[in-house]
């Protein structure tokens, strides 16, 4: 029984937490298959649609999707591509904060915005197998397929 | 002895310590700045690294695990990656509106840059307007924070009468605290009395 109700006390405090998830960015473009996964949930990604952090965004074979983040950067997610947005965080003051996206497959393309100017380094994307720091600058990232 | 022992360790740490073999090919592509300006990407495998600071300035990971630096061209990008570069979201967008000293009414230079904003704003599918309010540093503190708001809120409502939507704006009054030209206190300066307009 109290197993039970610390249980329940996990659950609240949880799905507290995912409400507070900082609001990261909103999809400017779409077009295609594009879906956000959120909380084990599936919903379809339109323009106006927010972005927060934890959210990964998974798009088709037809499938684009152009967002804006707080902090201005731009990112561009590619036909079948899975990217998840790990991290972000980005102060409207102080322009401090930390941004990590892992990419699993597919292409991105990212302009990056007040968060790497104020501080270099402060985005990193990663891939299964290596690690990019962005010092400022507009750039391509692709995963290919795994080969079987 | 000693080294020798070392060595077949380190040896040992290279051949089997380093970071598993990739599953999947990996492509970097440093792209032209916008503004001429390339900062550059740092890519990370193991105790690898390539720093890429060129315009198209690639590198390109392989299945046997090594990094490698490699030079695309506009065309490749074109070809490869075209329809992902071409879903990026406009870039922002930025003015300011300048007021009437202590009054929330537009100098009449800014009223006439308005419907330059709006065809900006209108151009977006789903636009958002973040509109920062300042004063200069003549008058009270407090009396700045409301004056800045005040200016920031009449330019939303010129927004909304002519059409844009109330929920696609964010309204602050920053006072006198985020001087868009450095003063002394109680400095009449024009150029401090602005509504900075962001659009994105």
């Amino acid at each position: 029984m109290r197993g039970a109700i610390a249980l329940t006390g996990l659950a609240l405090a949880v799905a507290a937490f995912s409400a507070a998830a900082e609001d990261a960015g909103q999809i400017k473009t779409a077009q295609g298959t594009v879906q956000i996964e959120r909380d084990g949930q599936r919903i379809a990604a339109v323009p106006g649609t927010h972005v927060l952090q934890s959210d990964s965004i998974i798009t088709g074979e037809d499938g684009t999707v152009g967002v804006t983040l707080a902090d201005n950067s731009r990112l561009s997610i590619g036909p079948n591509t899975v990217m998840s947005l790990d991290k972000y965080a980005f102060d409207t003051t102080t322009y401090k904060g930390q941004m990590d996206a892992s990419l699993k497959k597919g292409t991105i393309v990212v302009i990056s915005g007040k968060l790497v100017k104020q501080t270099p380094g402060s985005m990193r994307i990663h891939t299964p197998a290596s690690i990019m720091g962005v010092r400022g600058t507009k750039f391509i990232v692709h995963v290919a397929e795994p080969s079987s | 002895m000693g080294a020798l022992v070392y060595t077949l360790l380190l040896a040992a740490f290279v051949v089997f310590g380093g970071p598993a073999h990739p599953v999947a090919e990996e492509t970097v592509v440093v792209l032209p700045g916008e503004h001429g300006k390339i900062g550059g990407v740092v890519v990370h495998r193991g105790s690898q690294e390539i720093v890429l600071d060129k315009a198209y300035a690639s590198s390109y990971l392989g299945l046997d695990g090594v990094l490698q630096r490699k030079q695309a061209s506009a065309e490749e990008v074109q070809e490869l990656f075209g329809k992902t570069v071409a879903a990026l979201p406009a870039p922002p967008a930025s003015y300011v509106l300048y007021f009437v000293m202590g009054s929330d009414t537009l100098t009449a230079e800014s009223d006439s840059r308005l419907q330059e904003v709006l065809a900006e704003i209108r151009k977006r599918p789903v636009p958002d307007v973040l509109l920062i309010g300042h004063t200069d540093t003549v008058g009270g503190t407090k009396a700045n924070d409301l004056l800045s708001r005040q200016r920031a809120e009449r330019v939303r409502d010129i927004l909304v009468d002519a059409g844009i939507k109330v929920n696609r704006i964010v309204v602050t009054g920053r006072g006198e605290r985020d001087l868009l030209v450095p003063t002394g206190d109680d400095v009449e300066e024009a150029r401090n009395r602005g509504v900075e307009i962001n659009v994105r």
